[in-house]
């Protein structure tokens, strides 16, 4: 990891900052009535984000699901589109149709998150079959948690993957938890190891919090999908420190204080950045003024959002079909 | 022109497809094989070779059993450059697949503000009527058509068939196709050379100034067979194919239906929020003024599909249950003596 180049070290600083403070942002939002409904953070999850963005192209896809911003800031997306997507306004990055759960930025890859839980799994495979038939190189990555592990998409896709070699990558989000279930009493065995019944690898990465370690192991898939070698199941252990979603009440308390605690004390933000210095990749006043320029592009992203219009009614009816763009006959 | 069976048309589109256009694969359970006979060059696997030889492994993609995964892949290959066209056999599998269909395929052009486009054809086949049990007997079109974002045929000759299926794999959108078993066999001249059938254009198979039939699927050749009948009793029937029921032909509905004052309707699928449901609503709003009779419909009953061949061909829309509707709605008494319909 030492031969990464310091600009890729900062870059990965950058943007699981834009992330934290991106969803930092729509919190407040979504509890002043800024957002209508709800969104899922990553706060706590940058690094597994991040770590899996970062080590794939610009020219690789990538599925996702309700716990969605971070997916593609991580993968590039620019802030301002996405900010106005959540407030539904017709500049927002699927014009004001999709709203937190459905972000895609196909500029970036990003072929769209999901508010069906494992949904869009299949999504990704079938990216990666276009990558095969094409022979264009490319490779696909679907997002989704340890709830989703549980669907039987994920095994049919696998399994799929498997036959066909496709260049996907399986990355599970473990965050220990599917909305309040704790995934040790719903999912029988170990995530990562369900890949040996497929015949592909299946890698744990037990530091989520530290973006090189998933970096590590998610390159390690791409360049093996990339050059022929088919899937990988990647789980990775990680922590989200908010509620499954902003303003969400739950009369029982099904996390442990402490354990929260105790994650907060391994946050990925402030232990690279602790890490950067300490290595001399970059000085404390360089982190000091890129937590600033981060801010000042969450702050211009939540103009942006305000200012923008909101679509017209007649939008409702576009895009249903490419030929005919008004599907309704109402 | 050549003669071509119904399985045979839809080979010969799917051939020219694959000739046409690199990025159009066909996937699906059993596509090596050509057990449906739909991915074979000619009438016999060995004629001319089947898909396989000609197009090979990269394109021609066997499937594991697994429609959920099969659909949501073909979906996202649709959206990354791909044209597949999938062959779920028989309709009843839909449902496995429903989330993708519903919440993927139909909805991620619209969610993702137009980003997505997804040319994807979903080919299966309709195989009521051959004692195959309440699991494999579904017509499911009309539970696709509550889907906006999709795209449904329902081609009842081979002519159409073939063109039809050619505009689908043209299409930038998501095209379910259902193919009934009992027109695998009907045989009709066919022109070999390409044509396209466009989406949402109607067919007037029978001209006629007393009734309108609008007939959908395998319900089309009975329609046809109750006015050839009819005319014999002195009725003209007209019988309208919609081919597409989304988009359907609502003009070419509507205009008959003002020309002649009377419409039944013969659908295959069940009764409750079927097509014949909407397109009698589609009249009603419409062409109310038209009307000089109540609409009729002719579907299969709000019941399962029985296995024992006594009890199920009762079922399904016929010659004799259309022309009854036909006589009723003409305010014309049944023939007392034989006609050429009860006589079959
Ligand atoms: C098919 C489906 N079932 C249930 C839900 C409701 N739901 C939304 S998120 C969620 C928990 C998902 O947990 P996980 O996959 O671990 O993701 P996380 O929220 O922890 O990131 C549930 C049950 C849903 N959206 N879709
Ligand atoms: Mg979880």
């Amino acid at each position: 990891m030492s031969t990464l180049p310091n600009e890729t070290l900062v870059e990965m600083q950058r943007r699981m900052l834009r992330i934290r403070r991106f969803d930092e942002r729509a919190s407040k939002m979504v509890k002043r009535g800024q957002i209508p409904g709800t969104v899922h953070t990553s706060i706590g999850q940058e690094a597994q984000v991040v770590g899996a963005t970062m080590a794939l192209g610009d020219d690789d896809y990538m599925s996702g699901n309700h716990r969605s911003h971070g997916h593609p800031i991580g993968k590039g997306s620019p802030l301002g589109p996405l900010m106005a997507e959540l407030v539904g306004k017709a500049t927002g990055v699927c014009g004001g149709k999709g709203g937190s759960l459905h972000l895609a930025d196909f500029n970036v890859g990003s072929l769209g998150e999901s508010g069906i839980v494992g949904s869009s799994i299949p999504i990704a495979t079938g990216a990666a079959l276009s990558s095969k038939v094409l022979d264009n190189g490319r490779v696909a990555l679907a997002f989704f948690g340890d709830g989703a592990a549980n669907q039987g998409c994920l095994y049919e896709s696998m399994n799929m993957a498997g036959v066909w070699d496709l260049p996907v990558i399986y990355l599970c989000e473990n965050n220990q938890y599917a909305l309040s279930t704790p995934a040790h009493t719903v999912t029988s065995g170990v995530i990562a190891e369900r890949a040996a019944g497929f015949g592909m690898p299946g890698v744990r990465v037990e530091d989520g919090q530290d973006v090189l370690k998933v970096y590590e192991a998610v390159s390690a898939a791409v360049e093996n999908a990339r050059s022929g070698g088919g899937p990988t199941l990647v789980e990775v252990i990680t922590y989200r420190y908010n509620e499954h979603s902003e303003g969400l009440r739950l009369g029982t308390d099904y996390r442990d204080a402490l354990e929260r605690e105790s994650w907060v004390g391994r946050d990925p933000i402030l232990s690279f950045r602790k890490h950067l210095v300490d290595s001399g990749v970059a000085t404390e006043d360089e982190m000091d003024q890129l937590e600033i320029d981060v801010l000042a592009e969450v702050e211009e992203a939540f103009e942006f959002s305000q200012e923008s219009p909101f679509p017209e009614p007649e939008v409702a009816f576009l895009d249903l079909y490419t030929d005919n763009p008004i599907g309704a006959h109402a | 022109m050549t003669v071509m069976s119904y399985l045979g048309a839809i080979g010969a589109a799917q051939r020219e497809a694959m000739e046409a256009d690199e990025r159009v694969i066909i996937i699906g359970e059993d596509v090596e094989a050509n057990v449906y006979g739909t991915t074979g060059a000619g009438k016999s696997r060995k004629d001319k070779g089947d898909f396989l030889e000609m197009f090979g492994k990269n394109r021609i993609r066997n499937t594991p059993i697994s429609e959920e995964g099969i659909v949501g892949a073909a979906a996202g290959a649709a959206m990354t450059g791909l044209r597949p066209i999938v062959d779920l056999s028989y309709s009843s599998f839909l449902y496995m697949a429903m989330d993708q269909f519903v919440n993927q395929v139909a909805k991620n052009r619209y969610m993702f503000g137009g980003q997505a486009s997804m040319p994807v054809v979903f080919r299966s086949a309709m195989f009521y009527g051959l004692s195959t049990g309440a699991h494999h007997s579904d017509r499911p079109y009309p539970m696709f058509m509550n889907v906006p974002g999709l795209k449904i045929i329902t081609p009842a000759t081979p002519s159409d068939a073939k063109g039809l299926l050619r505009a689908a794999v043209d299409s930038d959108d998501p095209v379910l196709t259902f193919e009934a078993c009992t027109l695998w066999g009907s045989k009709e001249e066919v022109d070999e050379a390409e044509y396209r059938i466009p989406l949402g254009v109607a067919r007037t198979h029978r001209e006629g100034s007393d009734v309108t039939v609008v007939a959908i699927s395998g319900a089309v050749p009975e329609a046809i067979k109750a006015a050839n009948a009819l005319a014999e009793e002195g009725l003209s029937v007209e019988v309208l194919d919609p081919r597409t029921l989304v988009p359907l032909d609502r003009e070419a509905i509507v205009a008959s239906v003002a020309r002649t004052g009377r419409l039944v309707v013969a659908d295959p699928a069940h009764r409750t929020c079927g097509a014949a449901a909407e397109i009698s609503a589609l009249v009603a709003e419409e062409a109310f003024g038209s009307l000089r009779a109540p609409i009729v419909r002719v579907t299969t009953p709000d019941t399962q599909i029985p296995f024992s061949p006594a009890i199920e061909k009762q079922l399904y829309p016929d010659a004799m249950k259309i022309a009854a509707a036909v006589r009723r709605v003409c305010d014309v008494p049944e023939p007392a003596q034989e006609t050429a319909l009860s006589a079959r």
